[in-house]
């Protein structure tokens, strides 16, 4: 696979295989790039990208293949060997130590000697280093006052300080503003003319149309293709990656109601304390109405899993009073932990709201069959893969686990839904289909709260859309008028009223999209 | 009760000396299990270790005391002999845990039940043991510093052991908080998968806490059967193990803070053992024995340990885990 009058391939990965227990996770992948390039390796979840790129870095090993570097062949055992290779990786969840400051997470197993150097040196040596990268950084704050951003930063830096010439970052922007966004695709150019070699994980085409020079597609374990990414568009890497045609458009929706309607939900002045007992939900006043989907977009850690707790009643509020209509339906957030039991069968898990109803209960005795056939109904109904209704649930893959949460949420029509970050870990397939059963409960005349962190996913779904930032809704804006830039802001805690309040100043006409 | 016996100087005098002598098992065990815990292994096993360390300590120091004569340095090798104890047991703690990665809290059971049952055997195999006693290590009062009234015999005027385990309660804060090493330890306690993704190994750095830890608490056993009681008899540790755990806990993984913890018990035990020796009929003895148990954990249950946590204690190290 060596390409004619090149230099020599930073990485040529040649015919990796990795299985996992019941899994081949790559076959036969190749992956070469170029010194000096941002290439992007793209690919639906359980594609295979995090598997390959772990065996890059020296986490795993593969089973059969070859990878080079700079020509020469190697063989990572640990990551250890991988760092001294010149290879540094983003991860996904980044692997800091919370309670250290950033600068003892740059040094951690990079220092020699006994005593830990002074901390003004260090701390200098550190400033030095990020102003040759251009990076701002603060040596002596502590890793969980820092935003996910500056996180993200810290994660470069400790990479750049093992003198990284190979950067692999891990879905960098999954849980990123589009301001930081910005800000790192900034950085990520700057750091590829300065000669690092950038290895981008994504599956976002925008963003690898917008900073990549090449990618490489991955689907179900196997190299697709590479190509130039001047040749490509949405629609080509989207076909690429799923292997059909993919629909990115907001779908159609019957139009709301117009005449007046009371909220089936209404929170009101709610405030609560997260779990350390700072507040996480300031003063949130929210109305769902039926028939509409209302967002909730916001960075992660922004108050939506305190606001989804206590909706369903499972966090106290301190202050503020919730107004239910109807009975909730609700797609949790953590579907593992809250959503199924996963040594539960699939029929046990799909009955688990009406088990004690009858037909399925009938004088405190279960009727194992009628359990059976209806589970079996659901299943068919949804299209969840399983092997059989008895499967354990814990087997399924994430799509399919997910599929069953789903199934027993929305197959009884309740008045209200609450759906916390319904996509999360899902591909393509699976997403459009939880997408789809969304709608149709919308148009079914449902009144429906979705809280996501997948900015795509409010804009696509959503008939209104709220920013939650810090634990406040800082804008409320119909999703006709919402623009990405303005709702960007708002994540990143510039209020609607600040907004207000300057373009009142300059003269301006007040946004109108900003109902509050 | 003649309280009038209680309140004098003397008395005041002789309890805080006794306690500071009485906590030194426990706070070497204290001292080892924070370096443990702080490296995410909780070792629950320190009952069994410290019996063990005790039971090894004291055999040792008597068979060689009958053959040599040497009193302080059979002694001197006794504790040794407690520490070698409580590596083995570490390592068994480390292999169920680490390796294995059994439940922690079913590894360290394990631990103490074993400690609890071969320590019985082994001293119902030679009868001799039971009747036996061994001389110890002699106090060794500090030039000086021993003549300043009150405070001298209160401080200075103690077996080397006690010095020692003072030294390493700023040995131990040292490592923690000054060394690269110690930065190490409290990382991979807090997240091991940062840890070994900056390229350092996880599981020998958890083998090493843990061989520390059970280390000391062996040597605490064997402090007090040699030093203290010079005599051992089942169950001799009577719980200091437990206790000593709840101090880590309490003290919030902080030698500093451990040293008072492991203070207040020693007084609080060296109390009980002068109102039993006064003969006082108006309080039962298993109430007195009681007492500094009792007394420690509700001094200790007001620190509130919650947040300092290391986040990943009690959490096996999967590598390559999805």
């Amino acid at each position: 696979m060596t390409e004619p009058g090149q230099f020599p391939l930073a990485i040529e990965m040649q015919d990796i295989t990795k299985r996992f227990p019941g899994v081949i996770a790559n076959q036969d992948v190749n992956f070469s790039v170029r010194p000096g390039e941002i290439h992007a390796l793209l690919g639906e979840n359980g594609a295979g990208k995090t598997t390959l790129m772990n065996i890059l870095c020296g986490l795993y090993t593969a089973e059969e293949g070859e990878v080079f570097l700079d020509g020469v062949p190697v063989r990572f055992h640990t990551p250890h060997e991988a760092i001294a290779a010149g290879i540094g990786m983003v991860h996904q969840h980044f692997m800091l130590v919370e309670p250290f400051t950033v600068a003892e997470n740059i040094i951690l197993g990079q220092a020699t000697g006994v005593l830990r150097e002074p901390r003004q040196t260090l701390h200098q040596r550190l400033m030095a280093l990020a102003d040759q990268y251009g990076l701002s950084l603060k040596p002596e704050a502590k890793i969980w006052e820092l935003s996910v951003g500056e996180q993200q930063r810290v994660e470069i830096l400790k990479a750049l300080y093992r003198q990284a010439k190979i950067l692999i970052l891990d879905e960098p922007t999954a849980v990123l503003t589009p301001q930081e966004t910005e800000g790192l695709i900034t950085i990520l150019r700057r750091l590829a003319a300065q000669g690092t070699t950038i290895i981008f994980i994504s599956h976002k085409l925008k963003e690898i149309l917008a900073v990549c020079d090449r990618v490489t597609v991955l689907r179900d374990g196997k190299t697709v293709g590479t190509s130039d990414v001047a040749n490509c568009d949405t629609h080509s890497l989207a076909e690429m990656m799923v292997g059909r045609e993919v629909n990115l458009q907001r779908p159609d929706r019957t139009p709301l109601p117009t005449t007046p309607q009371e909220p089936r939900l209404h929170l009101e002045g709610i405030s609560a304390l997260g779990n350390h007992q700072v507040p996480a939900l300031r003063d949130i006043a929210l109305s769902v109405y039926p028939g509409e989907i209302l967002g909730v977009a916001g960075v992660d850690g922004n108050g939506q899993r305190e606001l989804e707790e206590v909706i369903m009643g499972l966090r106290t509020p301190t202050q503020g009073t919730i107004h239910r209509d109807g009975a909730i339906a609700h797609i949790p957030s953590d579907r593992y932990s809250m959503g199924l039991i996963s040594d539960f069968t699939v029929t046990e898990n799909l009955l688990m709201r009406d088990i004690d109803q009858p037909p399925f209960n009938v004088r405190g005795l279960l009727h194992p069959t009628k359990m059976a056939a209806h589970a079996a109904h659901l299943v068919q109904q949804f299209t969840i893969r399983t092997p059989s209704v008895k499967t354990r649930s814990g087997k399924l893959s994430g799509g399919n686990a997910q599929k069953v949460v789903v199934a027993r949420e929305l197959s009884q029509g309740h008045a209200i839904i609450l759906a916390a970050q319904p996509t999360r870990g899902l591909d393509i397939g699976a997403m459009e289909f939880v997408h789809g059963q969304l709608m149709a409960q919308r148009d079914a005349g449902a009144a429906i709260l979705l809280i996501s962190t997948e900015l795509e996913e409010v804009l696509r779904l959503s008939d209104r859309i709220a920013v939650l930032y810090e634990g406040r809704v800082v804008g409320v804006v119909r999703a006709e008028n919402a623009d990405v830039k303005q709702l960007g802001l708002w994540m990143a805690g510039k209020s609607a009223e600040g907004d207000r309040q300057r373009s009142a100043a300059s003269g301006a006409v007040p946004s109108e999209g900003a109902v509050s | 009760m003649p309280w009038d016996q209680v309140f004098t100087l003397t008395f005041l005098v002789a309890i805080l000396t006794a306690g500071i002598r009485l906590a030194t098992p426990v706070l070497l065990a204290v001292l080892g299990e924070i370096i443990t815990q702080r490296s995410g292994v909780m070792n629950l096993g320190l009952e069994g270790v410290m019996l063990m360390g005790g039971w090894a300590g004291f055999a040792t120091t008597y068979y060689l005391e009958q053959s040599t004569g040497l009193t302080e340095l059979s002694a001197w090798i006794g504790l040794g002999a407690g520490i070698v104890a409580g590596l083995l047991m570490g390592l068994l703690m480390a292999v169920l845990s680490i390796t294995w990665r059994t439940d922690q809290v079913v590894a360290g059971i394990t631990l103490v039940l074993l400690g609890q049952s071969l320590t019985t055997y082994l001293y119902r195999a030679d009868p001799a043991l039971a009747k036996a006693r061994v001389t110890g290590i002699a106090l060794r009062p500090i030039p000086g510093l021993s003549d300043i009234p009150v405070v001298g015999d209160i401080l200075f005027n103690h077996s080397p052991v006690v010095y020692l385990s003072v030294a390493l309660v700023f040995l131990c804060g040292f490592l923690l908080f000054r060394t690269n090493w110690g930065l190490q330890i409290r990382a991979v306690g807090e997240n091991p998968a940062a840890v070994a993704t900056s390229g350092l190994n996880v599981t020998r750095l958890r083998y090493l806490c843990t061989l520390i830890g059970s280390g000391m608490a062996g040597l605490g056993g064997a402090v007090l059967t040699v030093v203290q009681l010079n005599l051992f008899i089942e169950g001799v540790t009577a719980g200091r193990g437990w206790i000593a755990i709840a101090i880590v806990f309490f003290s919030r993984w902080n030698p500093g803070l451990a040293l008072g913890g492991a203070l207040l018990f020693g007084v609080a035990d060296a109390l009980q053992f002068r109102i039993q020796a006064l003969g006082s009929e108006a309080i039962p003895y298993e109430f007195l024995l009681m007492l500094p148990y009792v007394l420690t954990l509700v001094v200790l249950l007001f620190g509130n340990a919650r947040d300092q946590t290391p986040a990943a204690l009690g959490i096996p190290y999967v590598k390559g885990n999805r």
